[in-house]
Parts: structure tokens; C-alpha cells; sequence
């Protein structure tokens, strides 16, 4: 590891610790209007009436015949409203909106809103949307994305088997609570709409009020505002709320702020799809050598980003391991529920979730032990993908998996189990994530980095990615201050505002480190060849695959990513014997990804999103009921305190991308998927039995024990 | 009504609502480190001392902190000159998006009154009202630790 991954302070901490940044909630203005939502209180009906109470003077109300444009949201399909039409789909849908002065006022306006309703037949579930009894949701059954891939022949495979084992798996909703609530402010004025808030995506802000308002694109403006996490939860959603906050201004003409509460931001912005994921396996020669995955995502009322989702779990779907005959069928289904949406990970965990524990099972009932029987399937450089694509880079998945053993003391603490009058259990997970967008997202993209050295020779950066927590204000600006050989103080990044910066691309999917700071890498060696003391000189490019990458996004064939990181991941549970309430006592991982841009940025990334893995496994339970959630605040759902949290060993194995910049690949998704599969594998290791679902609840464990023991 | 605070270390007059809870008096008073995450005293961002204890600012109603010193994150150091415990924060990475960081490092400096050597387990004890969903809690345990060295040296 070089000098890039030695620590440095990082550039946004001081304002942080002082509490000078700036969040979005934390701008006032004279005169700024609030804004409250008033939601549906019906998971599927038809609007009947709607009756407003009288408005004082200074208030208004705002809903979808204050769209100047389209009152959809711009994402894949566009079927999302801003506000509803005649229909509503999810229970929290927004209706309409209140503006006004004060606050409390607009909250008590809101809530005397009376809506009458029709209430139509809803469907909650994968299986009732499946059924299609009811009338559909979306098109004519229910589906936003219905894909399938083939490779070799897995029909072959079924028919040559000495045994074919068939499982179901379950995963559950998960909510990111970031720590800082979403919200936007919106002005307009001189004819243009400006938008400041918390987001990871400035330009998919931008294009969303573009169509919205049917304005030229110099008529719109986006300024992300110093944001408190975003763990995808601010990749679509925001798109939401600054076309509220943007119609409430451009009707009052003042400036509006619509912050979430938390509570509003718990029950209705998106979440992690639940799936159901169904695998066969062929065995022969106690070894898996056909796989049919079937995985069906709840991806909620409107379509959103689930198809792309669902395309990342479809190629994460065998994991780390190289099998010749596969089949992967994926459907995306509508229902009653708020739009599921990205969240760090992106469909991977799911699909993670179920072929690490399926391949634990396999294993058992071979009389295996999981690790070797893992690194028996493992992918090798110059294999193929499950869609055909070519590793082109070592797999170091051996070194990887060798240093996690010794360092958790694996094989020697499997043979207990017991431990403090508590059921003891380890448990092992091996996997991967492809970097950067899936299929031809990058390609579709074309993202842009500018760098702009002044006169002052100091160096700006533009690019739309942000800062959210995760390190690029100091990443990015390091790999560019290395490049060109000056002080990383003489590099400027600031929050991006579209006016300033070109389109980069989202900030998603872990391409901000790999693809844009790659891309920066290349403009800033172009810029050290040009640089005139004293001159402004400017430098862009876009961006383009390698050559080598080939991609056929019909027939999903081919490199479905540019690269992938590794990772293994060694989890301690204790659970007690009564109760079953589990422990998560150590977690122990040691990743590939690449070369690390900052060792520290990085630990902070491995240890919280390991962390919010081990609670999407354990703690973080949302039920869906009579069309409700029934968590609806921090108190009700329950994310890992300082209490809950584990030590953590980590270490890294270093395989450089030769197009990352100095050889770095993805992370800050790889840290999450692999912790929900060890904490599985360890309860099952306590109790001896297998389990199926997560998040696992005592309450569940309780059930299964009993029967157990009858 | 209007009433007097003291806030770091400065009486202040302020015109406020009866019902108004502390966070918002605050934080329209131009507080703004004094972060908003739940309002439901679950989540420690506007956690505040009030006379030295650590409390979580949405749970008090600001009529009955009057004439009480309250000590913001801002009370404790400067840009140019943090406070030990600040510093340490930054030291350790401890940092990541921020927003649970004014009430985390008012939590670290009301545990550090009490405990100035404090171990892993009364670390977490002590943090456990704060949360924060970026950092797994591992630097920020650090951070506490380097944090009680360094207020040890400097005598704070
Ligand atoms: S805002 Fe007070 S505890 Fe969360
Ligand atoms: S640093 Fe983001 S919540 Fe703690």
C-alpha cells in the first residue's frame, strides 16, 4: 500500500465537530414557508373528495394541478407521482400540501384535511401480487421487471445430478436512518427554480424538476447541502420532496423549506426490498455443478429503481463461486407498500444472503466444512461470470479466506459451544460485489469530471458527487493532489452545485472512489502536462469502459461490471438458551478492494456497514401490517447502539484495478453484504439447525427450537 | 415569553412559545449544532449539557431551563482552538457524516467529567443514548479514549 492509503485528517471534520456545517434543516430565512404533506391514510383506495379547512391568510395549498409539467418523478418508468392522481397506491401516498408561515400552524392545517375514499382491493405480498387476483397495480400483472439469464446447461446439469437440493429464503424490509432526516428548500425566483438539500444525487434532482416543471434546464438549479448519510436512502427519494418543495415555491414565490420528521421519514420514504429467493442446486460428486436461483423482490407501489435492484441481485446470484450451468430468473412486483428503493448494497445482500446460506447447507449435508467447501467453488481469475463476463483480475479470495481463519482463530473456536453459559457459534461468509453501475449504466452515463486549476494555482474539482460520510472531500481530493504533485490544501471540493459542476453521475454504487475518481485521475495527469503557472487552465473528460468490457443488456450476457472487490467476513454470536436473544460478540473481515485511498476512510467504512449488515441480520425488524407499517419511529425500529455493536478485526489483501485510481476498486458497499450470511451461519452453528430468513428473531428461534425438540 | 439562558457561558434573552421544547429555542435561535434526528429522545444528536448533566435538548420544555447554563458543542472550543475532546474526534476518524458528532463529543465530555479513565464497556454505556449509523461505533470509542489522554494533559 503506498502513500495514498496512509491516513490524513479528513477536510469536512472541523466544521463537523464544531458543529458549523451546515445541513439542510439548519438554514433559516425571514419569511420562509414550511411545509407539510398530507399523506393517504389508505394503502389502496380512489379519492373521493377532498376538504380542505379554511386557510388564514399567508397559507396555501398545493397538489397536482400546481405541476407545470408532468406530475411524475423521473426515474426508470416514471409511473411515481409527486402527488396523487385519482388513485392512491401506498398508506402515506402524498396527496397534497400545506405551506405557510409558522410551522405548528401548518401542522394543524394539515392534519384538518378530510379525505373521503373508495377503498379498492390492496396487495401486500409477493405471493398476492403473484396470484393476481386482485386488480393489478402496475400494467396487467403486477410486474416492473420480469428478466431471466441462462449459462451452459443447467437443464443438463438437473438431469445428471446425484441429488438436487431445493431451498426457499426470506429476507425483510430494512430502513436506513441516516442519521439526518431528508429535506429540501426551494426558491424561485428571476424565473428559476432553485433546490438546496441532503441528496446523493444533484443531476437526478436536476432532471426530476426538468420534467416537472417542463422548464429548459438553465431554469433549474440543484446545491446539495452538507448531508448526514445517505446509504442510498438519498439516491431516488430526494427527488420526491424537492418537487414539493420546489411546486410550494414557485406558486408562494418565497423561499419554502419541507423537512422530514422522523417519523415521516421511518414510515414513508423507500426501503430495502424484502425478497423471497428460491434456489436448486444440482449436486454431483458432492459438488454444486447447476444452479436455478429464483429471486421475486416487493418492490413496493411505483416502479422506481427496483428493475435495476433486481438486476444486481440477478448477477450476485451464485456469489463467489464459479458454476457452469445456471439458470437466474428475477421478477419485480408491485404491491400496496411504500416504492422499495436502493440501499447500500443495491439487491446484492439479498442475493447474498441466500447463496451463502444455501451453500452452508449444501456443505452440512455433503459432511463438509463450509470454508473449504466454498473455496472448492470459488471464482479463479480468466473464469467466467454467471453472465459470461471474464475475470480478468487474480482472485484472491485463497489469501483472503487463509488470513480470516488465523485471525478469528476459526477452526479452533468452532468446536466450542458454549461459552458464559450461552450458545456458542461462529460462522463464515465469502463474497463479492461488481463495482460501479450495473449492466450499461456507465455506458448510458457518460459521466464527466472537470478539474479547473486558477489563476491562484489552486485547483478545483467538478464533479456532482458528494459527500455523505463516506470520505470522497478527502479521498478525491487526495488522489488529485498526488497526481499533480501539490498540497492537498491547494485542491478545492465543495458541495456540488450544478450550475458549477457537470454531470459525473449519482453518487451510487460505490463508482464515486472507482469510476469518478479514476476518471479524475486521468483528467488530473492531463492537467499536470498542461499546467501554466499563473494561467487558468481547464481539463475534462468523459467517461468510457475499457475497451475490453463487453455487455449485451438484452440477453444479460457478458461483463456485467468493470471489476469486482472480495471479501470474507467471520461472525461470533452468543445466544442465550432460554430467551435466544443473540449476541453478535465479534465480527472479523479482511476485504480486497483494491487499493485503499485512505486506510482510516476506509475502516470507518467497513465498520459501519458491517454494522448495519449485522442489524439488517438481528435487530432491524419492520412488519408490514393492515397495510402499515408497524414500526413507525426510532423507538419502534431498532437500529445497533454503541451497545450492540461488536469488535471488529479487520484487515485488507490488495489486489489493484488497474482503472481505479492508484488501483482502487469499490467498498462502501462490499462492507454490508457479506455480515447478514455469517450472522446466519453463526446462529445456526449455536443452535444446530438451519434457518431460512432474516432478520432472525428470538421470538422465530423460540418457535423453531420447540419444534426441534417434539 | 421571554426568558433568560445561558448558553455557553453567555445570558441570553429570548422570546419563545410556552410549549416550545429547548431543541427548537435553540436551534432557531441560531444553535444549529444542536441537531434535530428523531425529536423523540431516541437518537442523543441534540444532546446538550444542562448544569453539566448530558440531556437530550427535544425531551426538555425550554420554560424550565431558564436561568440554567446549557453548554452546546460550539460552548467547548473554536475552530482555531477545538477542544481536546474535538480534536481527538478528528484524530481518530471518528467523523464520518456528522450529524451525530455535536451530541456524541457533549456525551464524550459529560462522561470524561465523571470517568476520565474510562473503559471500552463504560464507553459504550455511556454512548449508548447516542446514535450513529456511519461508524460502527469503533473510532468513535477510540476517539473517546484518545479524548480522556489528551483532557488528562491539558488539565480540562
Ligand atoms: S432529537 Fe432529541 S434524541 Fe433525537
Ligand atoms: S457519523 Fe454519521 S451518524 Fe455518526
Amino acid at each position: 500500500m503506498g502513500d495514498i492509503s496512509k491516513p490524513v485528517r479528513r477536510f469536512d471534520a472541523p466544521e463537523k465537530i464544531m458543529g458549523t456545517a451546515r445541513y439542510v434543516d439548519d438554514y433559516f430565512e425571514e419569511e420562509m414557508l414550511f411545509v407539510r404533506i398530507v399523506r393517504s391514510t389508505r394503502p389502496r383506495a380512489r379519492i373521493k373528495s377532498i376538504k380542505l379547512p379554511k386557510l388564514p391568510s399567508g397559507y396555501c395549498v398545493v397538489d397536482k394541478n400546481d405541476v407545470p409539467g408532468e406530475n411524475r418523478i423521473k426515474m426508470i418508468f416514471d409511473d411515481w407521482p409527486f402527488f396523487a392522481e385519482d388513485v392512491v397506491n401506498f398508506y402515506g401516498e402524498p396527496i397534497l400540501a400545506i405551506a405557510g408561515p409558522d410551522r405548528e400552524k401548518v401542522y394543524e392545517l394539515s392534519n384538518a384535511v378530510k379525505i373521503e375514499y373508495e377503498d379498492i382491493p390492496p396487495i401486500y405480498t409477493i405471493e398476492e401480487s403473484e396470484e393476481n387476483k386482485r386488480p393489478p397495480i402496475f400494467g396487467e400483472n403486477n410486474l416492473f421487471a420480469d428478466y431471466f439469464y441462462e449459462k451452459g446447461d443447467p437443464d443438463g446439469a438437473f438431469r445428471d445430478a446425484d441429488q438436487i437440493v431445493e431451498e426457499e429464503f426470506r429476507t425483510g424490509f430494512q430502513e436506513h436512518i441516516y442519521l439526518e432526516p431528508q429535506g429540501m428548500i426551494a426558491k424561485y425566483e428571476d424565473g428559476r427554480i432553485t433546490v438546496f438539500g441532503s441528496m446523493q444525487c444533484p443531476y437526478y434532482v436536476k432532471n426530476a424538476l426538468i420534467k416537472a416543471f417542463g422548464f429548459p434546464e438553465d431554469r433549474i438549479r440543484v446545491v446539495q447541502t452538507t448531508t448526514g448519510g445517505g446509504f442510498g436512502g438519498k439516491e431516488e427519494y430526494p427527488s420526491q420532496i424537492a418537487g414539493i418543495a420546489a411546486f410550494c415555491a414557485y406558486k408562494t414565490g418565497k423561499t419554502v423549506k419541507l423537512v422530514y420528521d422522523r417519523a415521516e421519514d421511518v414510515e414513508f420514504t423507500t426501503k430495502r426490498h424484502p425478497s423471497r429467493i428460491r434456489i436448486k442446486g444440482a449436486i454431483k460428486d458432492k459438488r454444486v455443478v447447476g444452479i436455478e436461483v429464483d429471486i421475486a423482490l416487493n418492490a413496493g407501489a411505483y416502479a422506481g429503481l427496483s428493475s435495476v435492484v433486481l438486476q444486481r441481485a440477478m448477477f450476485a446470484a451464485t456469489g463467489a463461486y464459479r458454476i457452469d450451468n445456471v439458470r437466474v430468473l428475477g421478477k419485480a412486483f408491485a404491491t400496496n407498500i411504500v416504492p422499495l428503493g436502493a440501499f447500500r448494497g443495491f439487491g446484492a445482500p439479498q442475493a447474498i444472503f441466500a447463496i451463502e446460506t444455501f451453500m452452508n447447507h449444501v456443505a452440512k449435508k455433503m459432511g463438509e466444512d463450509p470454508v473449504r467447501f466454498k473455496l472448492a467453488h470459488r471464482y479463479k481469475k480468466g473464469d467466467t461470470t454467471a453472465t459470461g463476463g471474464l475475470l480478468r483480475s487474480e482472485v484472491r479470495l485463497p489469501e483472503i479466506t487463509e488470513k480470516i481463519i488465523e485471525m478469528s482463530e476459526y477452526y479452533e473456536k468452532k468446536k466450542q459451544k458454549e461459552k458464559d453459559g450461552k450458545l456458542y457459534g461462529i460462522g463464515f461468509s465469502m463474497f463479492l460485489h461488481g463495482c460501479g453501475f450495473t449492466g450499461n449504466g456507465e455506458e448510458v452515463l457518460k459521466s464527466i469530471a472537470r478539474l479547473k486549476k486558477r489563476k491562484d494555482d489552486k485547483v478545483e474539482i467538478l464533479i456532482s458527487n458528494v459527500e455523505m460520510g463516506q470520505g470522497p472531500q478527502t479521498t478525491l481530493r487526495k488522489v488529485v493532489a498526488q497526481v499533480l504533485g501539490i498540497p492537498m490544501e491547494d485542491v478545492i471540493y465543495e458541495n456540488p452545485d450544478t450550475d458549477k459542476v457537470p454531470d459525473s453521475g449519482p453518487t451510487v454504487a460505490s463508482r464515486t472512489a472507482m469510476i469518478v475518481g479514476g476518471l479524475l485521475y486521468r483528467v488530473a495527469k492531463e492537467l499536470k502536462e498542461k499546467w501554466k503557472e499563473g494561467e487558468e487552465v481547464v481539463v475534462e473528460k468523459q467517461y468510457r469502459h475499457p475497451e475490453y468490457i463487453k455487455w449485451d443488456q438484452s440477453t444479460f450476457k457478458g461483463d456485467a461490471y468493470p471489476e469486482y472487490s472480495w471479501g470474507a467476513n467471520v461472525i461470533e454470536v452468543e445466544v442465550d438458551p432460554l430467551t435466544y436473544e443473540i449476541e453478535v460478540k465479534k465480527a472479523y473481515a479482511v476485504f480486497d478492494l483494491g487499493t485503499p485511498l485512505d486506510k482510516k476512510i476506509i475502516e470507518g467504512q467497513i465498520h459501519g456497514g458491517m454494522l448495519q449488515g449485522i442489524g439488517y441480520a438481528t435487530l432491524e425488524v419492520m412488519e408490514f401490517e393492515n397495510g402499515r407499517f408497524k414500526q413507525r419511529t426510532i423507538t419502534d425500529y431498532i437500529i445497533p447502539t454503541a451497545m450492540d455493536a461488536p469488535l471488529f478485526e479487520t484487515d485488507l489483501v490488495v489486489e489493484p484495478y488497474k482503472n481505479g485510481p492508484f488501483g482502487a476498486k469499490c467498498a462502501g458497499e462490499l462492507t454490508l453484504v457479506g455480515a447478514a450470511p455469517a450472522v446466519c451461519a453463526a446462529v445456526e452453528d449455536a443452535l444446530g439447525i438451519n434457518l431460512y430468513e432474516i432478520p432472525i428473531r428470538p421470538e422465530k428461534l423460540l418457535v423453531l427450537m420447540n419444534k426441534e425438540d417434539n | 415569553m421571554r426568558g433568560v439562558f445561558i448558553i455557553n457561558g453567555q445570558r441570553k434573552e429570548i422570546e419563545f412559545a410556552p410549549h416550545k421544547r429547548l431543541l427548537d429555542v435553540l436551534r432557531e435561535n441560531g444553535y444549529t449544532e444542536v441537531k434535530e434526528g428523531c425529536r423523540e429522545g431516541e437518537c442523543g444528536a441534540c444532546v446538550v449539557l444542562l448544569d453539566g448533566k448530558p440531556v437530550n435538548s427535544c425531551q426538555v420544555l425550554a420554560a424550565s431551563v431558564m436561568e440554567k447554563e446549557i453548554i452546546t458543542v460550539r460552548g467547548l472550543g473554536t475552530i482555531h482552538k477545538p477542544h481536546p475532546i474535538e480534536e481527538a474526534f478528528v484524530e481518530a476518524g471518528a467523523v464520518q457524516c456528522g450529524f451525530c458528532t455535536p451530541g456524541m463529543i457533549i456525551s464524550t465530555y459529560a462522561l470524561l467529567k465523571e470517568n476520565p479513565d474510562p473503559e471500552d464497556d463504560d464507553i459504550k454505556r455511556a454512548l449508548d443514548g447516542n446514535l450513529c449509523r456511519c461508524t460502527g461505533y469503533v473510532k468513535i470509542t477510540k476517539a473517546v479514549k484518545l479524548a480522556s489522554k489528551k483532557v488528562k494533559k491539558d488539565g480540562k
